[in-house]
């Protein structure tokens, strides 16, 4: 079976005072091949937990993550992971970024070359090959990030808020690459974001998640991103059910804050 | 006070006139166009007319209060009184006869050898008197001794140069002071001036004469650079045993949660144990040879070592780690390609710092006790009171302090050009 399965996760820990905090309870989801999933939910509803279980750095409480047929112990090269932001390592050139996974798994130095030469043409950072990480702006870095995922050739990939550090136009310039990256390389990505509109445009399936416990709230299945692999995003957004949608999975989310607020200020007083 | 008068005096004045004067013309890059000045650290840059003025000034201090050959005469402070002085004394008999005779006194450099000057007894009963005295010392002078009524026949001072004297009391003339001990010997102490004896502070072309001297013929048998480097020698042997156990050290304590818990107690306890408290029991263990410096120096550097490399390694972003095992990195990689070179900029600062504390330490575990080294030469010169090797020992351990770290911040940037960027 290919693909990933996400098992009945539910995800409890203590608290150093005492007392113990329900992060997720009882998430099911599964992905096919190839899925563009985009992950939103108001703060504190497990989003980023949820995406740790996945990729192998949390271990659940309970259930379990299948991927490829066999469980998930621990984080793999199968699960690539792009993280907001200062995960690059600045000891090392943006090749050398590039080039880190292929070179801990001792592929030929010729081989690995290529790959690089070939993924920084894809992002588009070929006349930065040498430089320093740190060197680059915001928005390289984060396609260092993405080439970086790359270049391991995952089966699938994990994005932490990729885009949130971001100034919005190379946001959404961004936006358009990642789209393109993953109708040319036919992975299956998981994003996690808090904005709306993100969600909406790089969701295949968007799922909303409610805080307290962290549990699924509601799935979309969405036209945009396929939309948008070929055509200007404002073009996308133009759509009659974009703003639809949008609209009612604001309502939604401020709902929610708004009910975690009534709680917190009803506990307070 | 009359140095520090001149120093604000010289301060004030080169500040306004640099600023007022020539600064108008000078700048027009992007900062001389900022207008909040006041406040916004990054617009402040040492100016460096301003260093090399307060250079100077130093040395011309020195130089003014010292004599030195290096200045122009009118530049120099008022000297000690130099040659023969003159004053009169007038003695009294206990039946109130008075008599008047001169004394004159020749005021010598001290390593001059003089003889008294001869003078003519002069009439009366009070005989004129000579003496010789150096330069910045006092000295007794026996007026009766030759008098024909002496002390022990009853007769004694009564007034210098025509002013009132009593037991205790000084009267100044223009050669200097002449006091009165409580016996009724006179005292003479010539005017010292305001420049400051060589055993004091010599001037600075003798200490630049003194490195040349001891550059070439060398101080206690070993020449300067013997000295300097035996310090330094011991310096870097002992940095270098104490990286090599305080690096692991700090790694296995940052990556084990056993290694933390056991030698946290150790390393924070010797932490803030000042090396220096270390060198009586260093001595007592392992003499003042240099196994017992290097141990010291060795201790002196293992804790900063260890802290900083803990540090790095705790230092290193989660996001990272987590980066490099989803790209397939064993931990052994993740030691070598992440924690290792997160760490090398903390290992750096550390270094630094380490050296410092080494260099500082290795200075005073030789004022203590050593054969060689820049320490001993300093603390051996001053109990024979040579003052210029003193100073020039300063001046050259704070020369060779300032190279370590500026080696250290060289080192830093060639090596670990992503300090500070994560």
């Amino acid at each position: 079976m290919s693909g990933l399965a996400i098992e009945k996760i539910s995800m409890r820990f203590d608290l150093p005072g005492g007392g113990s905090v329900q992060a997720l309870k009882d998430v099911t989801l599964h992905l096919k091949e190839g899925e563009l999933m985009s992950v939103l939910g108001p703060s504190g509803c497990g989003k980023t937990t949820l995406l740790n279980i996945v990729a192998g750095f949390l271990a659940p409480t309970e259930g379990q993550i299948v991927m490829n047929g066999h469980t998930v112990q621990g984080p793999d090269a199968e699960r690539g992971m792009v993280f907001q932001q200062g995960a690059l390592f600045e000891w090392m050139s943006v090749r050398e970024n590039v080039g880190f996974g292929p070179r801990m798994k001792g592929m030929p130095k010729m081989d690995m070359a290529e790959t690089v030469d070939h993924l920084l043409d894809v992002v588009g950072l070929q006349d930065f090959k040498e430089k320093a990480v740190y060197e680059l702006s915001g928005g390289m870095q984060q396609r260092v990030a993405l080439a970086r995922c790359l270049a391991n050739d995952p089966d699938v990939i994990l994005m932490d808020e990729p885009l949130g550090a971001l100034d919005a136009l190379t946001r959404e310039k961004m936006q358009s690459l990642v789209l393109k990256l993953w109708k040319e390389t036919g992975k299956t990505i998981i994003l996690i974001t808090h904005s709306v509109e993100e969600a909406l445009l790089l969701g295949e399936r968007l799922l909303v998640m409610a805080p307290r416990p962290g549990r699924i709230h509601r799935e979309y299945r969405l036209p945009f991103a396929d939309l948008g692999v070929g055509q200007d995003l404002r073009e996308v957004k133009k759509h009659p059910d974009y703003a639809k949608t949008r609209e009612e999975i604001l309502a939604m989310i401020w709902d929610m804050e708004e009910e975690i607020m009534g709680r917190t200020e009803g506990a307070g007083a | 006070m009359i140095p520090l008068l001149i120093y604000v005096a010289i301060f004030v004045l080169s500040y306004y006139l640099f600023t007022k004067v020539i600064h108008h013309a000078a700048r027009n890059d992007y900062t001389s166009l900022k207008t909040v000045t006041f406040g916004d650290e990054s617009a402040v840059r040492p100016n460096r007319t301003a260093s090399v003025i307060s250079i100077l000034t130093l040395f011309l201090l020195w130089g003014m209060f010292t004599g030195s050959s290096l200045l122009p005469k009118f530049l120099h402070m008022p000297g000690p009184f130099e040659g023969t002085a003159t004053f009169e004394y007038t003695a009294q008999t206990p039946d109130g006869q008075r008599d008047t005779a001169t004394v004159t006194v020749l005021v010598h450099p001290v390593d001059e050898e003089v003889t008294e000057p001869e003078v003519d007894p002069g009439d009366g009963w009070a005989k004129n008197d000579s003496a010789t005295i150096g330069t910045w010392r006092s000295g007794l002078i026996r007026v009766d001794r030759n008098d024909d009524i002496g002390r022990d026949e009853g007769a004694e001072v009564v007034a210098v140069n025509g002013k009132p004297i009593a037991p205790g009391g000084s009267v100044e003339t223009e050669f200097g002071r002449v006091g009165m001990s409580p016996k009724g010997t006179l005292n003479f102490e010539p005017a010292k001036g305001w420049q400051m004896e060589p055993i004091w502070l010599p001037a600075p072309e003798a200490v630049a004469a003194r490195v040349v001297e001891i550059a070439r013929e060398g101080f206690r048998g070993s020449t300067l650079w013997e000295h300097l480097g035996y310090s330094l020698f011991r310096v870097v042997v002992g940095f270098f045993f104490g990286a090599l156990v305080g690096i692991p050290l700090g790694y296995a304590m940052g990556l084990s949660d056993w290694f933390r818990g056991w030698f946290d107690p150790i390393v924070e306890f010797m932490r803030p144990v000042p090396p220096l408290a270390l060198i009586p029991l260093v001595i007592i263990w392992a003499g003042i040879g240099e196994t017992g410096k290097i141990i010291l120096l060795f201790l002196a550097a293992l804790w900063i070592m260890a802290i900083a490399a803990r540090s790095g390694v705790s230092g290193v972003k989660i996001s990272k780690v987590h980066a490099a095992y989803s790209l397939g990195a064993s931990k052994p990689q993740i030691m070598r390609h992440v924690i290792i070179p997160n760490s090398l900029p903390e290992i750096f600062t550390g270094a630094r710092v380490a050296m410092g504390v080494c260099w500082g330490t290795v200075v005073a575990a030789e004022l203590v006790a050593a054969e060689k080294g820049a320490g001993m030469m300093i603390m051996v010169a001053s109990k024979f009171q040579n003052t210029d090797i003193v100073i020039m020992g300063i001046i050259l351990i704070g020369i060779i302090g300032f190279g370590i770290d500026m080696l250290m911040r060289w080192a830093e940037r060639i090596l670990v050009p992503w300090k500070g960027k994560g």
